[in-house]
């Protein structure tokens, strides 16, 4: 029985290199972070974190000194940023990207997928490619991306870029915008990796084969 | 079918070999590379960087209550003989020159409230007062082969290079004013370097030479590993 074509192979190889990738900037970005792990002018008053002061494990760090987590740091945005913008340039220029974005027609769905999620339904709503909760995960982690570029280059120029440094609200703020990406990055990669197995373990092998075998085939041509 | 094996053990050494990299500085094979990572993002900030655009200015009611400071002398450089210190100016200039603090002084005086980044993430600011390097550069006269400048100090061997369009930014200054003050031996007295532009590390402190080349100079972090450029 031939199974259908779901992933294309520039979403494939993407979709890999992103893991690696942020993988590695997360683990030095950690690195930086221990150099001063607070948020805040020096003699001002401190935003509320909680992790100030914390020292990330050694097994969480990449760098192994300041510098080491710098060299990685900036290494490392470049093929990433490349990445995404593969990714993204391809979502539009194949259309791809309709079965992707979150529109607001997708607030009731997703409720019904959460309802059904939670065990409080037992029909799986109806849906397509994703359905409206995906869509909003795979639409949240894009937006993430690019605020994680945008912060990122705010703390690498606050001078040169003065304009988008004030935009996130001046130099430690943006720091501070930054740090908190890591963790929706986290937080977003336990679920993702938890929902693959267990809602749809067939999507696992479709991200590496780009060939689908699962449940959730209604739309595949 | 065949080929699923080969794509999981490629996927597994790819996970095997991210986590062996944690706390991992690149090793012998991996530091070149980073390290020719690192003049491409030189390239690239020089690229960002604007001989006119100036850094975003505080109220001197901002300045932060605490400013850190640090040297790598185990002690805090101090002159011995305050009168007998010179600024040393060489290398690629028409007239070579041997200055005072005073005789700086008189070049011209820059005066600023800005933010300080260090590249550990803390930031702080300051007023700062100085004369512009462009006014000295241009009484000793600079030589248009001259692309970099190298700065020595008397803290141990602490020294660093610039290139010379940051250097000729009006805000690149010789400071000797600190928050309306002479500038203590903590923050780098007779005269330190002081750009709002540059991380903390390249800002020489103690300084007694400034030399014009073709060649690149290193500098004492920058030898170690930091970013050469080190531009904000």
């Amino acid at each position: 029985m031939p199974t259908p074509r779901r992933h294309h192979w520039i979403v494939r190889l993407t979709h890999w290199c992103a893991v690696v990738l942020i993988l590695g900037m997360i683990a030095s970005g950690l690195q930086i972070y221990g150099a001063y792990p607070r948020f805040g002018r020096r003699g001002g008053t401190l935003y509320p974190n909680a992790l100030h002061d914390v020292t990330f494990p050694h097994w969480a760090r990449l760098g192994g000194w300041l510098a080491g987590g710098l060299n990685w740091h900036f290494f490392l945005m470049w093929p990433l940023m490349l990445a995404g913008i593969v990714y993204v340039g391809y979502l539009i220029v194949s259309g791809e990207w309709k079965k992707l974005v979150f529109r607001p027609r997708d607030v009731p769905r997703a409720l019904a997928m959460q309802k059904y999620y939670l065990h409080l339904s037992k029909e799986h709503p109806p849906q397509g490619k994703h359905n409206a909760l995906q869509k909003g995960a795979y639409t949240f982690i894009v937006c993430l991306g690019m605020l994680s570029v945008l912060t990122g280059f705010a703390v690498y120029k606050p001078v040169q870029l003065s304009w988008l440094t004030a935009i996130f609200g001046g130099y430690q703020l943006a720091r501070y915008w930054h740090f908190c990406a890591v963790w929706l990055f986290v937080g977003f990669l336990i679920v993702h990796v938890i929902m693959v197995f267990v809602a749809d373990p067939a999507s696992f092998r479709a991200m590496i084969t780009g060939r689908y075998r699962g449940r959730y085939t209604r739309d595949e041509p | 079918m065949s080929r699923k094996p080969t794509r999981r053990a490629f996927l597994a050494s790819g996970a095997a070999a991210a986590l062996a990299a944690c706390g991992w500085d690149g090793g012998r094979h991996g530091r070149p590379l980073l390290a020719d990572i690192s003049r491409f993002n030189d390239w690239f900030s020089e690229r960002l960087f604007s001989e006119t655009r100036l850094a975003p200015k505080f109220d001197p009611a901002d300045r932060s209550r605490s400013f850190p400071n640090y040297h790598i002398a185990a002690m805090t450089p101090r002159l011995a003989d305050p009168a007998a210190w010179r600024l040393e100016v060489g290398g690629l200039v028409r007239t070579p020159l041997s200055l005072t603090v005073d005789d700086v002084k008189q070049l011209g005086t820059e005066r600023y409230t800005v933010a300080h980044h260090c590249v550990e993430g803390w930031s702080a600011i300051a007023t700062w007062a100085g004369t512009p390097l462009r006014a000295l550069a241009a009484r000793a006269g600079v030589l248009p082969a001259a692309r970099y400048v190298r700065f020595d100090s008397f803290d141990r061997d602490y020294y660093n290079g610039w290139d010379l369009a940051s250097a000729m930014h009006p805000e690149t200054i010789l400071a000797f004013g600190f928050n309306d003050r002479p500038i203590m031996p903590e923050h780098g007295a007779p005269l330190r370097l002081y750009a709002p532009h540059k991380l903390g590390y390249k800002l020489t402190k103690y300084l007694t030479k400034i030399t014009f080349t073709t060649d690149r100079p290193g500098g004492y972090w920058e030898d170690q590993g930091y970013p050469w450029y080190g531009g904000v």
